[in-house]
């Protein structure tokens, strides 16, 4: 077991899941709720991680966040180290290639919400900022824990964005699925098949959160 | 201290709105006509929750919405309660807590006796921890009635309130809100399309058609009218 890459993935997933719940949210609430010119092109836009290949995205990000890009060269001047092959890089191209991830879940959460019910907040007084926490964020949650479970599930496992972007530096960048291929690669099966079986252990506790949310949002609003 | 609704509100499009009228407090206006006369429309405009094209609606010197003026209060800021056709209670609350949601504006502390006190008053003691789930139609509608009556409304407006329960209780909520609104000194709009629950319970009805007011008055003399009848007794029978 190559726990240096387990802990590395761990605070990648992390991360990924603590920038994203505020992002997230935000997002999809305004999906969900409001209306806007180029509305079906952001949605697209955030769906488009879940088709393209990995590989494609990587290279894309790679691209954006490398050292002949703008944002490349001014993070090299700000912080004294390159962006790609770091972990910043690695959670800047994480956030992207999750936002379907968390971002769905949580804006069909924000859409099951009867639109009765938020404006019965706003007429009993409550402001637009208090009905969403009051209201709107209690009723959405399991959605958006959901989506977060996923998140955090699906980063984790990420392989083909992460060897692009990250290029499996350890202790920085390998994380746990990158390792695995390593140890395949070096006919090390027992460490690969226990690596394997921790990230399988991941996933099903993740889906089974995620379905054990769904449940509990279909009792209540059924 | 007690103020007069005054509404006047005019649009062509997308739903079509000409009307003016005004209900004084303590009055019960009944508000019916047949589907898409704008019944509902009107509601939500008072209620904020729908902008009109142009108009006026104020309640004694507060100024809710003037369109010519750009003033148009959002709704958290109308003095108004709302009750819904489908009640509308906030599922994961419970009895109490929807009703003492509505008290934003009393002081934390007295919260939960003022919301205790609202839910006796609609004859709800010992349900006060059950959540909307767990309460019959009726007693769902008593929440919101007095979900509605927590914020100290200037207007309170009802829309088709009793329309989702059954006759028998709709016969006892009649009878509860004949009782309530003796104590109430503001305006209040009913909305329904059961003519008989209107003629009941509202002092003045008004006949809306196409968004405008076709006949206005006391109840028994509307209903003499023969365009009135074949409007409110055509729409029932259809």
């Amino acid at each position: 077991m190559d726990w240096e890459a387990f802990r590395v993935s761990l605070k990648l997933a992390g991360w990924t899941a603590a920038v994203l719940l505020p992002l997230g949210v935000v997002l999809a609430r305004t999906l969900a709720f409001r209306r806007f010119p180029g509305k079906g092109l952001v949605e697209a836009a955030v769906a488009a991680p879940l088709v393209l290949p990995p590989t494609v995205l990587g290279f894309y990000l790679l691209t954006a966040l490398g050292g002949n890009s703008a944002l490349g060269q001014a993070w090299t001047r700000a912080f004294g180290h390159p962006l790609a092959f770091s972990f910043e890089g690695l959670l800047a191209a994480s956030l992207i290639f999750n936002l379907p991830f968390a971002v769905q879940p949580m804006q069909r959460a924000f859409e099951a919400l009867p639109p009765d019910v938020r404006q019965a907040a706003w007429v009993s007084g409550l402001s637009p900022w208090r009905t969403f926490w009051r209201v709107e964020l209690p009723l959405a949650w399991p959605g958006v824990l959901s989506g977060l479970a996923l998140t955090f599930a699906h980063t984790m496992g990420e392989f083909g964005v992460v060897l692009m972007v990250g290029g499996s530096i350890p202790g920085e960048t390998r994380t746990l699925a990158l390792s695995i291929y390593d140890r395949v690669q070096a006919f090390d099966t027992a460490a690969a098949g226990a690596m394997s079986a921790a990230l399988l252990a991941f996933s099903v506790a993740a889906i089974a959160v995620v379905h054990g949310l769904s449940a509990r949002v279909g009792r209540r609003h059924g | 201290m007690a103020e007069g609704l005054e509404v006047r509100l005019r649009q062509a499009a997308p739903i079509p709105l000409d009307l003016s009228f005004a209900c004084a407090p303590g009055e019960v206006l009944g508000v019916v006509g047949p589907s898409g006369a704008g019944k509902t429309t009107l509601l939500r405009a008072l209620a904020g929750l729908y902008r009109v094209g142009s108009g006026r609606i104020s309640v004694g010197r507060e100024v809710w919405f003037d369109g010519d003026h750009g003033v148009n209060l959002p709704s958290h800021r109308r003095r108004v309660g709302l009750v819904f056709q489908e009640h509308a209670l906030f599922p994961h609350l419970t009895a109490l807590q929807n009703v003492a949601l509505a008290l934003g504006h009393r002081p934390a502390a007295e919260r939960r006796d003022a919301a205790a006190g609202l839910l006796a008053r609609v004859h709800l003691e010992g349900l006060e921890r059950r959540k909307p789930a767990e309460l019959s139609g009726g007693q769902r509608q008593r929440v919101a009635i007095a979900r509605a009556l927590a914020r100290d409304p200037a207007v309170l407006l009802l829309d088709e309130p009793f329309s989702a329960v059954d006759r028998r209780t709709r016969t006892r909520l009649h009878a509860e809100i004949a009782a309530l609104r003796q104590g109430l000194s503001i305006p209040m709009l009913l909305v329904s399309h059961d003519i008989e629950e209107v003629a009941r319970l509202a002092d003045r009805i008004l006949v809306l058609e196409g968004g405008a007011v076709v006949a206005e008055g006391a109840p028994e003399a509307v209903l003499a009218l023969p365009h009135a009848r074949a409007l409110l007794l055509g729409d029932e029978a259809a």
